[in-house]
């Protein structure tokens, strides 16, 4: 099938509303994606046709519900290619999926003098509930550096990667500066010293295809809004012999296999770790969203983004006092930078005047702003729906920024 | 457009270019921090206050522009007054920069400190305008720290 990006953006409603007047020139994707109207329909015939509570239920639109929530399980899976969906565990968010790896996986396995390495390029989300998990079990935070393209070299990534190190956490995508990873060998490096490899798939799932069998790692993780689904619902993927020997992290209904005051039993893998009624309409969008990007093909998806991101790259380059950040060589279309003299939120407000919705901040990466000697910086983030249009607006936009502050 | 202009009056770009008593104040007997941890941003505020009088203000740190003029600017303004008039100063200031911009600013008493009247137009600058007067504010009641969250 062929990448129609025309017939893509009249998928998204939004996409043609106008802001401050101008067209929407939307670049903040990787804080969040539209919607197209497939998720936003789904959504609303669940509630108008099928809905009522999942699990347990002896009525027609329970059953219809549990259905529903169990066929967007198995949509995930295979998008993930995941081998069973009773892999695939329904979250809040990335940040929750982390926080209960951290908690069921990590406090089981870690003890004192122990290691978990992360890398400079991390989402405060994969960072936070480490150090965390290290306060408790009087374990210690390693840092793999990153170079100054901001790739992460593997053999300063190795030589931390020690008898004690347990766990590590990286990210498949940098959500700031838009390097893609080398998980595969970073996997096989992990699997070698036997520690245990979580993945923060956030930014990568909208963009590329995601094959954790052939990734070789042991936790995936991402977030349903950032796939153009809805907000509320995420997805932590576990090997099954990984989740099989974690304690559930919240106690509740939905999660036990028999409550006695003397003893509860819990249930399996996944049921274990979705305590409580879960988001079931979320569940049902994210499945929407993925029926919608299977259809296109994300391998569609990748071969036009990485021409848009050379088009972008070579526009950017070619702005006065502009300074762009991420340049390692595998990159997905995300481009952070700053303009010389001219602080990110100013050149925000700017670009916002203009129509163009950019992120200005440290990002939730302070450590990443850090290693670069910036207390922020801006960042346009490109999705499918994208065009060089949008790039072209930005450009004009910069123009713009120069002019406010000449 | 002019509502940009509006924001970026040439009197703010000339203090965020050439921020004036930015730096340490020799002497100083009050300091607290201001951070936005929505942006990083981050301002120090110093001041020598002698008999409830504030001698000398001066500030350091990293931020966009409003956040540069509008400490600039403070410490022009606030030189010389006690922290009864600060603390009158900075409500007016503020209920400036969140008025109603359909209407007329009220400007009352702040004299040079007016420029900031576009700051009403773009609520998610608010902020920016006012962390340095936070910052000021919890100096004077002999408090260290102060966010905007």
């Amino acid at each position: 099938m062929s990448f129609d990006v025309q017939r893509i953006r009249k998928d998204f409603p939004i996409l043609s509303r106008t802001v401050h007047g101008k067209p929407l020139a939307f670049l903040d994707s990787a804080a969040s994606a539209q919607k197209p109207q497939c998720v936003i329909d789904a959504i609303a015939e669940l509630y108008q046709r099928d809905y009522a509570n999942v699990h347990r239920g002896v009525h027609e639109l329970s059953l219809r519900s549990t259905r529903a929530l169990e066929d967007a399980r198995a949509k995930v899976a295979h998008f993930l290619g995941a081998r069973d969906p009773r892999e695939i565990v329904f979250v809040r968010n990335t940040t929750e999926a982390i926080n209960l790896v951290a908690r069921s996986f990590g406090d089981t396995v870690l003890g004192p003098g122990d290691e978990v390495l992360l890398t400079e390029m991390e989402h405060h989300s994969n960072i936070v509930p480490w150090q965390m998990l290290c306060e408790r079990r009087g374990a210690r935070l390693r840092v793999a550096p990153i170079d100054d393209r901001g790739a992460l070299p593997l053999d300063a990534f190795e030589a931390l990667l020690g008898a004690r190190t347990k766990l590590v956490a990286v990210a498949h995508v940098s959500n700031v500066l838009g390097t893609i990873n080398p998980i595969a060998e970073i996997a096989a490096l992990c699997r070698s010293r036997g520690a245990a490899l979580l993945v923060d798939g956030a930014q990568a799932v909208p963009h590329q295809r995601v094959d954790v069998g052939a990734l070789g790692c042991d936790f995936y993780a991402f977030s349903g809004h950032k796939l153009f689904g809805p907000t509320g619902v995420g997805v932590l993927w576990g090997r099954a012999e990984r989740l099989a020997g974690m304690p559930p992290l919240y106690g509740g209904g939905g999660m036990i296999a028999s409550v006695r005051f003397e003893k509860t039993l819990y249930a399996g893998v996944p049921t274990r770790f979705e305590a409580g009624t879960p988001d079931i309409s979320g569940a049902v969008g994210l499945g929407a969203a993925i029926d919608y990007l299977e259809a296109i093909g994300m391998q569609n998806v990748e071969r036009y983004e990485q021409e848009l991101l050379a088009y972008a790259t070579d526009a950017l380059e070619r702005v006065p006092g502009l300074r762009l950040f991420g340049r390692a060589p595998h990159k997905a279309a995300v481009f952070a930078f700053e303009v010389e003299g001219v602080h990110p939120h100013d050149v925000g407000t700017i670009l916002d005047s203009e129509g163009v919705a950019v992120r200005a901040g440290h990002h939730c990466a302070q450590p990443l702003m850090d290693r670069f000697g910036v207390p922020a910086m801006v960042r346009a983030s490109l999705a499918l729906y994208n065009t060089r249009a949008d790039v072209d607006q930005l450009v004009r936009a910069l123009a713009r920024v120069r002019e406010v502050f000449a | 457009m002019s509502e940009l202009r509006e924001l970026y009056q040439s009197v703010i770009l000339d203090h965020n270019r050439s921020p004036r008593n930015r730096g340490p104040v020799p002497g100083a007997n009050r300091r607290a921090e201001g951070h936005n941890p929505l942006c990083g941003d981050h301002v120090v505020v110093q001041a020598r206050v002698a008999d409830d009088r504030i001698e000398a203000v001066g500030f350091e740190g990293r931020g966009c522009a409003i956040s540069t003029a509008s400490a600039s600017l403070m410490t022009e303004a606030v030189k010389g007054r006690s922290s009864a008039e600060v603390e009158k100063l900075f409500e007016e200031f503020r209920q400036l920069v969140t008025s109603d911009p359909t209407r007329e600013a009220p400007v009352g008493g702040l004299g040079k400190l007016a420029v900031f009247s576009g700051v009403r137009e773009f609520p998610l600058r608010v902020k920016c305008a006012t962390l340095c007067w936070h910052a000021l504010q919890a100096a004077l009641e002999g408090r260290s720290e102060v966010s905007t969250e």
